[in-house]
């Protein structure tokens, strides 16, 4: 193609431990300062060495949000990937690995990897194979490596950098580059990071200085981001002992006064339930994150789904107010944990984010986040502004009880799991529960009315609307994209935030469309379930992947047609 | 406020406790201690779970986190992380802490934050009305265990002690005085300090009842080095004839804050956000 591609999809296929996720990670990287947009897919099986794993990086110069079935180049570090993933090359793709394996495919590009590195550096030889082929430039992808592996292990790197030079030379001699990007439109300076790495870092610039955590997967690579810049931004993160423990220590972290996030799966915030309802009794800021996997149970512990939205809707007993955000994009991972904390400090509730296995792994590039200009105010009172005597919960018209912390003034702060009076301390006048009851209930009110509304993209009114959340976003305006450039008349609605579910947002959206189809994650439509509780409106059509495999615009398609 | 602290500054309340109850001794040893130690009432964050004894933060003015059945370790560990200027005591009975709560027990001597835990055990469960907890002792008869019970008793002394908490006592909440200075003790100990408090029933334990104990409750021998481990281990598993009480345990590793190269620059509270480290943090991303 004259001027190069303007898309290719690259799967990268090998065995746990073979550094599969470093070499993906760099070339998605390699990509981004290139100023190409990414989209990465990871797929692993639940065990460190062995197994089938594989690192997809869709990249282009248009921005690209969403996983690809097809692939147009299979980069194979073992021969498994070449048989299992023959299948999934388009027309025109090729596979690009060891000589040793062109045998087994006509379309094999025959690298001698091993003759040009040695052993552990195979990867890194391919790595540079695909670089040549994509035409990216030698400079960029040594930075990289430099900056990636070089710290502390000069000769580690200074092998890596050889195997990349070898492949590298060696492909652009060899070979006619078929899978050329086209030049690059963005400008440098682009981000590349996960979904969690966003929320992570959105929870820091928000303020968060506390987290616990017990480890699970795929929730952990929040906490694990979180320490690694602990030090430097002063938090402390904390191993729990188990994930009640984890949750408990952040509503004791969060009433002495450090804003607090924990963060688990779905067998997890199972066990949490129970201290999602002590803050929402004792009126503590909390933010929990939820990373979906199919359940029930252990399910399939490195796949995705989004079938938690109810089991968080519902996590804790009693009624209490709460938020759940659901981000579909790095922007929003970054940009709606700030938000969760700032709603959880504000109406000292738990508020909660909802992510999935799919989502959490997924590297993409982002526009550097104005981190100078955020604002953080901590919504803790003044103490020398309240009337006396201080009473925690204050009955008040808008609910909120002006929140001191304990310790940094003479007022006592009395937080109980009982019903309370406003002093704080527990009781059973059945005269003061209603009270409380109502008190309580009416910071549901302010929530309700700063509930973002749905994203809306497309026809109005359409021949279809896609009804999506969450880690779906791009997926579905993908395929609703495609359809339009067919002539049919579609539209995409994305929910990044499920609760408080507003009708009046939503309704006359539902009831212009022809056909409405929600698409989720899930074998039973929990989103459709929700809307046609909170609003009386029926979505019959239902679009749902419950495989363990991320949702993609070719299988969005596929189903709608059929 | 620079006045003398005075029993009066900890209030006098009225309790939903049975008349004769050990948790009363206890709550007066605990307002005793704290005035001893010249703490203010909002110097002082007393945080518990859920049972008669954990209702006892109710009964005096400090500040207060009354959480959930068996959970107040964590939250007493999260609250002093975020702020290590607080004096933290837990106050629970024995099938909060060491039943439903037992793996924070032994994950909180494992980690040894500054908090002082002070347990009211009575080796029964009170609010509930009668059945056997962790620490009831075998062939004990209860409603719900009407064979008697069959699990030996939980010795949470000797638990603490084998895993070498930073602060071990047994005390009597028939020996008050010992039970002050004890509390004074824990609190002022830098690290882990656990309390076994002996508590009598009056409702529904009839044969571990104040005459029992006294009976039995002595306090250790003066010639006890609570820094000789086996020697503790030895009194640890005394529960016999005589249970001695008084301090059985104690090591000096720092505490679980002292670790914490963030603490070093005061509680986590009040702090901005330092936007240009974040400003570089961000561009790692690039």
């Amino acid at each position: 193609m004259a001027g190069g591609r303007s898309e290719v999809n690259i799967l990268m296929g090998g065995e746990a431990g073979q550094g599969l996720q470093t070499v993906g990670e760099i070339l998605a990287r390699v990509l981004v300062r290139s100023g190409y947009s990414v989209h990465v897919t990871q797929t692993y099986e639940s065990r460190v060495r062995g197994g089938h794993n594989t690192f997809a990086v869709r990249c282009g110069i248009q921005t690209v949000r969403a996983p690809r079935e097809t692939a147009d180049l299979l980069v194979a570090l073992n021969e498994e990937t070449v048989v299992l993933h023959q299948r999934d090359l388009s027309p025109e793709g090729f596979i690009l690995a060891d000589a040793s394996l062109a045998m087994k495919d006509e379309r094999v590009i025959p690298v001698p990897l091993k003759e040009l590195s040695s052993d552990s550096y195979t990867n890194t030889a391919a790595l540079g194979a695909a670089c040549a082929v994509l035409g990216l430039e030698e400079e960029v992808a040594q930075r990289t490596l430099r900056d990636r592996l070089g710290e502390g292990r000069p000769k580690v790197l200074e092998l890596n950098q050889e195997a990349f030079s070898k492949a590298y030379a060696w492909s652009v001699g060899q070979l006619a580059s078929p899978l050329k990007l086209a030049p690059a439109l963005r400008s440098e300076g682009r981000l590349l990071m996960t979904a969690h790495e966003a929320i992570a870092l959105g929870a820091i610039s928000a303020g968060v200085r506390f987290c616990a955590f017990y480890p699970m997967s795929p929730s952990t690579s929040v906490p694990m981001t979180m320490i690694r810049w602990a030090d430097e931004m002063g938090l402390v993160v904390e191993q729990a002992e188990d994930e009640i423990a984890a949750v408990n220590m952040c509503i004791g972290a969060s009433y002495a006064g450090a804003p607090s996030l924990v963060a688990t799966s779905g067998g997890g915030f199972a066990l949490m339930t129970e201290g999602v309802s002590l803050a929402g009794v004792t009126e503590t800021p909390l933010v929990v994150v939820v990373a979906q996997r199919p359940g029930p149970g252990t399910g399939l512990a490195t796949r995705t789904e989004q079938a938690d939205l109810w089991l968080v809707l519902h996590g804790g007993h009693g009624e209490f107010p709460k938020a759940v955000f659901a981000p579909g994009s790095i922007e929003e991972c970054f940009h709606l944990t700030r938000r969760a904390v700032e709603l959880a400090e504000r109406y000292q509730s738990p508020v909660f984010i909802l992510t999935d296995h799919y989502m959490a792994d997924s590297y993409r590039d982002t526009a550097p986040f104005a981190v100078e200009e955020l604002p953080f105010v901590p919504a803790v009172a003044d103490p020398s502004e309240l009337e006396a005597p201080y009473l925690r919960y204050r009955i008040t018209k808008d609910g909120l009880s002006p929140r001191l912390l304990p310790g940094l003034s003479g007022n006592l702060v009395v937080a109980d799991s009982h019903e309370h009076t406003e002093d704080g301390h527990m009781t059973e006048d059945l005269s003061v529960r209603p009270r409380m009851v109502d008190k309580r209930m009416r910071k549901e009110d302010g929530l309700r009315a700063e509930v973002i509304p749905p994203t809306y993209v497309g026809d109005t009114p359409p021949e279809i609307l896609m009804v999506c959340w969450g880690s779906s976003r791009g997926i579905v305006e993908e395929a609703a994209k495609i359809l339009e450039s067919k002539g049919r008349r579609v539209a995409a609605m994305h929910f990044s935030q499920l609760w408080p579910l507003i009708p009046e947002q939503i309704l006359h959206r539902l009831e212009a469309a022809e056909r409405v189809v929600s698409v989720e994650s899930n074998a039973t439509g929990q989103l459709a379930g929700l809307i046609r509780r909170e609003t009386g409106f029926c979505i019959e059509e239902r679009i749902l992947r419950y495989d363990g495999l991320p949702l993609t615009p070719e299988y969005v398609i596929r189903a709608l047609d059929a | 406020m620079n006045s003398r602290v005075t029993l009066e500054d900890y209030g006098e309340f009225k309790t939903a406790w049975c008349p004769g109850c050990g948790n009363f001794p206890i709550l007066k040893a605990l307002k005793e201690a704290l005035v001893g130690l010249q703490l203010r009432p909002h110097e002082v964050l007393l945080v518990s779970g859920i049972g008669q004894a954990a209702k006892t933060p109710h009964y005096l003015n400090a500040n207060v986190f009354n959480g959930l059945h068996g959970r107040a370790l964590p939250v007493a560990t999260g609250a002093k992380l975020a702020n290590p200027g607080l004096t933290v005591i837990v106050e629970s009975g024995d099938g909060c802490v060491y039943g439903e709560g037992g793996n924070h027990f032994l994950a909180a001597i494992r980690r040894n934050v500054d908090l002082t835990l002070l347990v009211h055990n009575n080796q029964v469960y009170g609010l509930t009305k009668g059945q056997a907890s962790p620490t009831s002792q075998e062939d004990f008869v209860t409603r719900a265990q009407p064979h008697g019970v069959f699990s030996s008793p939980f010795n949470p002394v000797a638990v603490a002690v084998v895993m070498k908490a930073g602060f071990v006592g047994r005390a009597f909440a028939g020996m008050t005085d010992l039970l002050v200075g004890l509390i004074q003790e824990a609190v002022c100990h830098r690290g882990f300090a656990l309390i076994d408090i002996l508590q009598p029933c009056v409702s529904f334990n009839r044969v571990n009842t104040y005459a029992w104990y006294k009976e039995r409750c002595a306090p250790v021998p003066e010639t006890h080095d609570p820094t000789d481990w086996e020697a503790a281990m030895r009194l640890a598993m005394e529960w016999g004839d005589r249970i001695p009480v008084g301090l059985i345990y104690r090591n000096d590793r720092p505490s679980f804050e002292e670790h914490i190269p963030v603490l070093k620059d005061g509680p986590l509270i009040g702090r901005s956000v330092d936007r240009s480290k974040l400003a570089s943090i961000m561009e790692t991303y690039v």
